[in-house]
């Protein structure tokens, strides 16, 4: 008996391995370099915007910079989330991870794992850039820029929620569609809120339809505080609370269906 | 105690456009491999061998039957640690270097962090890829490629080792190198299981070999059985430029070649022909029974199919019996 075969110390360092693996995938395959090219636009903005007005300035920035840092993020979340267990499948590397003790489940999470990771690790690096742009454009932090944390919290929470679609879609579908559900269910989710709010005044079938609709979509528009934090306006602890919570139960939902599903596949 | 057992492991998948059409891969299958064996799964492609593989690795799900290794059922998570599997055609995580993919299949199988990377330096030298070792695999060929897969399936030495089609789009010297390791793990007493289409291969390794065809095992035989069975007949080789004509009277199907005559006649008749060999003052190169070889058996198992499926005997191969 090999020492460690197949006990649960063994399982968390497995699904580390493979995050850890997922990582240096996207490392190695320059998924980083997309911080070149927010750093570009958001250096580019901020000279502009400190020529043309004094007001404006905060405002312009946090709210070019955390949608870029969204858009950026959701980007490479779902083109690496839809190819994250199928690639592996159709390039047969799979074969060989999954004869090794690494149950079919532990290969999901440990793949998700990775990639959420490595999204944190870009925010990172972009929300740094998002601060840099800030002093430079007000010379200065204030109390409220502290709210611009919660906004990129939330967004990595956006990326969680994506991440996990992305993988739920590809493990029954190909990868142009994945990419497509994956998509529209983003821009439907981070319409949620006016969603629900068509639900509230519709009747009948149309009503029912709409409610359902409003409550299953990934409710992204709740995610999305960067109007508010843009006008320095504060985020209450409990939509943290609420948020947080919200979006860890909605990707293991959608991880789940995956696992479901990948559990009983024949590898083709 | 049995390194593999199959159970009548069966396989179909559904087929065709609205997936209605079934297609068997492998009918039931029944085979014993007992421990420290070495054993040759053989057949043309699309034989059944990789479907085979893939089900005792759990990488599909068979239709009916179970199987089970060194006792425990496959789906039992325990085998894995004590199996190693080289895929057909591997292919690896090509952005990672020889040394990482090591080390990271390494870590999935549970070898313990100490001793770990010394241990992936020894397996990389063994199979000579020391100096490459640092280089990422999209660099690598064919034949190296090969060579991490077998370090992969051996690493953390496994009890019972699958190899499907292990020789296959090498060189020469890649098919040599193989064996030798296939050997070796027979000399450390591990059972391999291996696939393949190439006779001599097989010839060389195995202590047995089973044949498959369309699904359906055909049959299954010792290798030194097979190989020392007689058929009645002798070989004799000597120099001469001409068939002397009391070998053909003694029955003799014979062949000049150069200066060189191979002669192949009745057991019996063997010292009738030295004989002859001796009036004529010619010199004996060499003589020796004629052996069936493994490539006999297999045009054999192959060819009657439709005879054989018609027939009882099916029932005797479906049993693994030897035939
Ligand atoms: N995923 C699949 N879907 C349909 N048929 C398959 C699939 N995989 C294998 N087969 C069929 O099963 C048979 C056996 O294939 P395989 O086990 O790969 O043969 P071998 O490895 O002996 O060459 C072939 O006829 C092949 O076409
Ligand atoms: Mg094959």
């Amino acid at each position: 008996m090999s020492s460690d075969g197949m006990n649960s110390g063994g399982m968390k360092w497995r699904i580390g391995y493979i995050a850890f693996n997922t990582f240096r995938e996207a490392v190695r395959d320059r998924v980083l370099y997309n911080l070149i090219a927010f750093a570009l636009l958001l250096s580019g903005a901020a000279i502009l915007v400190s020529q043309v007005s004094i007001d404006i300035e905060r405002l312009v920035v946090v709210n070019l910079g955390l949608t870029a840092v969204s858009l950026f993020g959701v980007v490479i979340a779902i083109f690496i989330g839809i190819g994250l267990v199928s690639k592996e499948i159709d390039k047969r590397t799979l074969y060989t991870v999954l004869s090794r003790p690494v149950r079919r489940w532990e290969f999901v999470v440990g793949k998700f794992l990775g990639l959420t990771g490595t999204l944190v690790v870009n925010t990172l690096f972009m929300s740094f850039g998002v601060f840099l742009a800030l002093l430079y454009v007000a010379h200065r932090f204030e109390r409220m820029d502290g709210w611009v944390l919660v906004a990129l919290y939330f967004i990595v929470l956006q990326f969680l929620i994506v991440c996990a679609l992305a993988l739920f879609f590809s493990s029954f579908s190909t990868p142009l569609m994945s990419a497509v559900f994956t998509f529209a269910l983003f821009v439907v989710g981070s319409l949620a809120e006016d969603l629900r709010g068509f639900a509230r005044i519709a009747r009948g079938a149309t009503g029912a339809v709409a409610t359902a609709a409003a409550y299953l979509v990934p409710n992204f528009s709740a995610l999305n505080v960067i109007g508010q934090v843009a006008h320095g306006d504060a985020i209450p602890a409990r939509l943290i609370l609420y948020n947080t919570a919200y979006a860890l139960l909605y990707s293991a939902m959608a991880i789940s269906g995956a696992v479901l599903i990948f559990q009983r596949r024949n590898l083709k | 105690m049995a390194a593999i057992e199959i159970l009548d492991l069966e396989k179909s998948y559904r087929v065709g456009f609205w997936r209605s059409r079934i297609k068997p891969a492998l009918r039931p299958l029944r085979l014993t491999i007992e421990a420290g064996e070495i054993f040759g799964f053989l057949g043309p492609n699309g034989a059944g061998k990789t479907t085979t593989l893939k089900l005792l690795m759990g990488l599909v799900f068979p239709t009916s039957g179970t199987a089970r290794i060194l006792g425990m059922e496959i789906d039992d998570p325990r085998v894995k640690s004590q199996i190693g599997f080289l895929p057909e055609q591997p292919y690896f995580y090509d952005y990672l270097s020889a040394r990482e993919l090591l080390n990271y299949y390494g870590q999935l199988s549970g070898v313990p962090a100490k001793g770990r990377a010394a241990r992936v330096e020894q397996m990389l030298g063994r199979v000579g890829l020391s100096d490459a070792a640092g280089m990422q695999l999209r660099k690598f060929s064919k034949g190296m490629l090969q060579r991490v897969g077998l370090t992969q399936a051996i690493l953390h030495e496994p009890k019972v080792v699958f190899l499907d089609e292990p020789m296959s789009g090498l060189d020469p010297m890649g098919r040599r190198e193989v064996r030798d390791l296939i050997q070796q793990l027979r000399s450390e007493g591990k059972t391999v299981f291996f696939s393949t289409h190439i006779l001599s291969d097989a010839e060389a390794l195995c202590d047995r070999v089973g044949i498959i065809h369309q699904g359906e095992l055909r049959g299954v035989g010792s290798v030194a059985e097979l190989t020392s069975e007689t058929q009645g007949k002798v070989e004799i080789i000597f120099y001469a430029e001409r068939v002397p004509a009391g070998l053909t009277s003694l029955g003799a199907e014979a062949r000049v070649s150069g200066e060189v005559v191979n002669a192949v006649l009745p057991e019996e008749q063997q010292d009738a022909a030295l004989e002859v060999l001796r009036r004529e003052r010619l010199r004996l190169i060499s003589l020796a029974p004629v052996r069936s070889s493994l490539e006999e058996y297999y045009i054999q198992k192959l060819k009657p199919a439709e005879s054989m499926t018609a027939e009882k005997p099916k029932e005797d191969n479906r049993k693994g019996a030897v035939v």
